[in-house]
């Protein structure tokens, strides 16, 4: 127990619209990485508000290094990084302006802490003069990452931070991710990205408001439960029509340029069959090893026909 | 202290980087003191006046030339026909008609008695009022000397029973509606600065999110608030300095009273403006919100506050409302400070209200800001 960092325990909030989080309980231990991966609107944004002090829960508890987050909200406020979805640092000052200006609030300085963001920060010191609103998507990211860092904290968090960021980038701060967790800080990171669920220690899996399942991306895709084939062949789009007719059918996606599909009974040469009836005659048919996107699919699915 | 200066420093960066607020500053002063006052006399001048002459006496000439070279009028003279000159009025190439009917000398010098017309367009009521009672006095001028002329002796008649009156005009002797309107527009300019650079500040930090990033951290709510002020009262003060310095450069404003108990007065109302433009920006979340509600309230107490026409004259319950306005409050402790000598002691019940409006509006402001939702 005496780990553990982030700890959410049974948090409901719901807004005017209706829409919000129910019964979310997660817990982030010093030093792991994990994703709350989900699409849009899932509720990824509303449990980090809560965890940062800036939303306060309609029940249920919220809890970061011990200290409540909404009664002991001042000392949550001095232990945690936040970087939100948004590039929130001021675009009119230079990068070391803004630096130094989150240094201060926090109480600190720039070269007492800059072992931690040097990894980060030294990518972007030669620029340092210049404002932040006219540094470039990738640069903004890691000046957004240094001040959430400077004032060392002891939990992260990061809402989307890869979202709208070239692939390269997207690697890379993955990487520095890694770097910091190795310092012992927690870190709580949401993303819409299903790919990048694999670089987390353990990840969540949110639709509509709720956690659908929780665990180690490989504890994840081993609960997937049926056997997985991926569908090869010219005309993909016809293939997923006569498929979607197949009654021993489970589910089928399209999934890049191929489908993945499952199916209720039956194996690959059962399907292969049923599409050379169909008129299908280069189809190729084979098992794969499911990722978390199929399994996040399977569990959209299977909680549609739930209700 | 020390995140209070950085605040402060941040803010100063900011405004001072800022490629439209930083001319704004400057330019606002100055532009205001030099056009609007000069655009805001109160003073009645050029009138249009047509005086129909169908009468061509050596009396209709006399009456005339004394109207020709008047500082409130342009005289026109012409000999046509009524109809005429009501067109001329109609197409507002004339505010004032003097008719001067033809027999008028005839009927003058034979029955003792003659009739003349006055016509004013009166859709500006204050130039028609006025100007048809300097054409009247003028007449009435001119039938005295007549009277004088005609019988070659002083009227007794009138004399052992007329009342005579002087008059004198204090603390603006020669009535210059620039003494009055310097310390008037210096009111709305101080206000303007301070309402709204203070309204939008904090309203930009939530449309660029900037604030979600402030808000996580232990930044104290009293030094953010402090470093949303400050910047903007030394702005204001500035600003108020550099007006009244035009002020008293193109324009002789006399500056009788006491300048420390001015600044005085101004720290005080800059209170109030402040922290209206700070509360407006914690209940707004755009600055177009912000920017409506602040032009509304400016306007509604800058209109009442006796900025043109005395507050006297207004009825009852906006003297009423005015009780609570903080312009008329400021604009008439200008006035008095500038104009009249007045001391602290003079504008104390209005360093009161000021001060007491202020310190409710600052601490609703303080209290409607929340950093958590």
């Amino acid at each position: 127990m005496e780990s553990i960092s982030i700890h959410i325990d049974d948090v409901s909030k719901t807004y005017a619209n209706g829409e919000g989080i129910s019964n979310i309980s997660l817990s982030v231990k010093r030093g792991e990485l994990v994703g709350l991966i989900g699409p849009d609107g899932a509720g990824k944004t509303t449990i980090l508000r809560i965890i940062t002090t800036l939303l306060l829960a309609d029940k249920g508890m919220a809890m970061v290094e011990g200290f409540d987050c909404h009664k002991q909200y001042k000392n949550v406020r001095r232990i945690i990084g936040y970087m939100p979805g948004r590039f929130s640092l001021y675009q009119d000052l230079t990068v070391e302006e803004n630096l130094k200006f989150f240094a201060t609030i926090f109480g600190t300085t720039i070269e007492e802490n800059y072992e931690l963001i040097r990894p980060i920060y030294s990518q972007i010191e030669p620029f340092k003069n210049r404002r932040a609103g006219a540094l470039s998507g990738g640069m903004k990211q890691k000046l957004a990452l240094s001040c959430s860092l400077i004032h060392k904290p002891s939990v992260l968090i990061l809402d989307e931070p890869t979202t709208g960021v070239d692939a390269v980038s997207r690697r890379e701060f993955w990487e520095m991710l890694k770097g910091i967790k190795e310092k012992d800080i927690a870190i709580l990171v949401s993303t819409p990205y299903m790919d990048e669920a694999s670089l987390c220690d353990r990840v969540a899996l949110m639709q509509d408001g709720k956690i659908m399942q929780i665990g180690t991306p490989a504890h994840i895709t081993s609960q997937f439960a049926h056997t997985l084939y991926s569908v090869k062949s010219e005309n993909m789009y016809a293939i997923l029509k006569s498929l979607r007719t197949y009654p021993l059918v489970h589910s089928v996606f399209p999934f890049g340029q191929k489908l993945h599909l499952t199916l209720k009974t039956g194996d690959a040469a059962d399907a292969k069959h049923f599409l050379q009836t169909q008129g299908f005659e280069e189809v190729t048919i084979e098992q794969i090893v499911p990722n978390i996107e199929d399994c996040f699919m399977e569990l959209m699915s299977s909680k549609k026909t739930e209700v | 202290m020390r995140m209070l200066l950085i605040i402060l420093q941040k803010e100063f960066k900011q405004i001072f980087r800022n490629k439209v607020m930083l001319p704004i500053i400057f330019v606002m002063p100055i532009v205001q003191m030099t056009i609007l006052v000069y655009a805001a006399t109160m003073e009645i001048k050029n009138i249009d006046l047509l005086i129909v002459d169908q009468d061509l006496s050596a009396t209709s000439r006399g009456i005339s030339s004394h109207f020709q070279g008047s500082p409130f009028f342009n005289t026109e003279i012409s000999q046509m026909s009524a109809k005429d000159a009501y067109g001329k009025l109609e197409s507002d190439e004339a505010d004032l008609i003097l008719f001067i009917p033809a027999n008028m000398e005839h009927d003058l010098y034979r029955n003792g008695n003659a009739v003349m017309q006055i016509t004013a367009n009166a859709i500006n009521g204050m130039v028609a009022g006025i100007g048809t009672s300097i054409v009247s006095q003028t007449i009435m001028q001119y039938n005295r000397n007549l009277v004088l002329n005609y019988l070659k002796v002083p009227d007794t008649r009138g004399i052992q029973h007329q009342i005579s009156t002087t008059y004198r005009y204090w603390y603006n002797p020669y009535l210059d509606s620039k003494s009055f309107m310097v310390p008037g527009i210096l009111t709305i300019l101080v206000t303007a600065i301070g309402l709204f650079l203070s309204g939008f500040n904090l309203v930009r930090e939530k449309e660029l999110g900037t604030i979600e990033q402030i808000n996580v951290t232990p930044i104290k709510k009293y030094a953010f608030l402090a470093g949303k002020l400050i910047p903007f009262m030394v702005i204001a003060l500035f600003d108020l300095t550099l007006g009244l310095l035009f002020g008293k450069l193109l324009f002789d404003v006399p500056i009788v009273g006491n300048i420390l108990v001015m600044y005085t007065m101004a720290i005080a109302y800059l209170l109030v403006v402040l922290s209206l433009g700070l509360l407006l920006s914690t209940i707004s979340s755009t600055q177009q919100q912000v920017l409506f509600t602040a032009f509304f309230f400016m306007i509604v107490f800058m209109l009442m506050s006796g900025l043109f026409t005395p507050t006297e004259s207004m009825p009852n319950w906006a003297q009423d409302v005015n009780k609570i306005n903080p312009i008329a409050h400021f604009m008439r402790a200008m006035r008095m400070i500038l104009l009249k000598g007045s001391t602290m002691n003079d504008v104390l019940s209005e360093f009161f209200i000021l001060m007491g409006t202020g310190i409710v509006l600052m601490s609703t402001a303080i209290w409607r800001y929340k950093k958590a939702s």
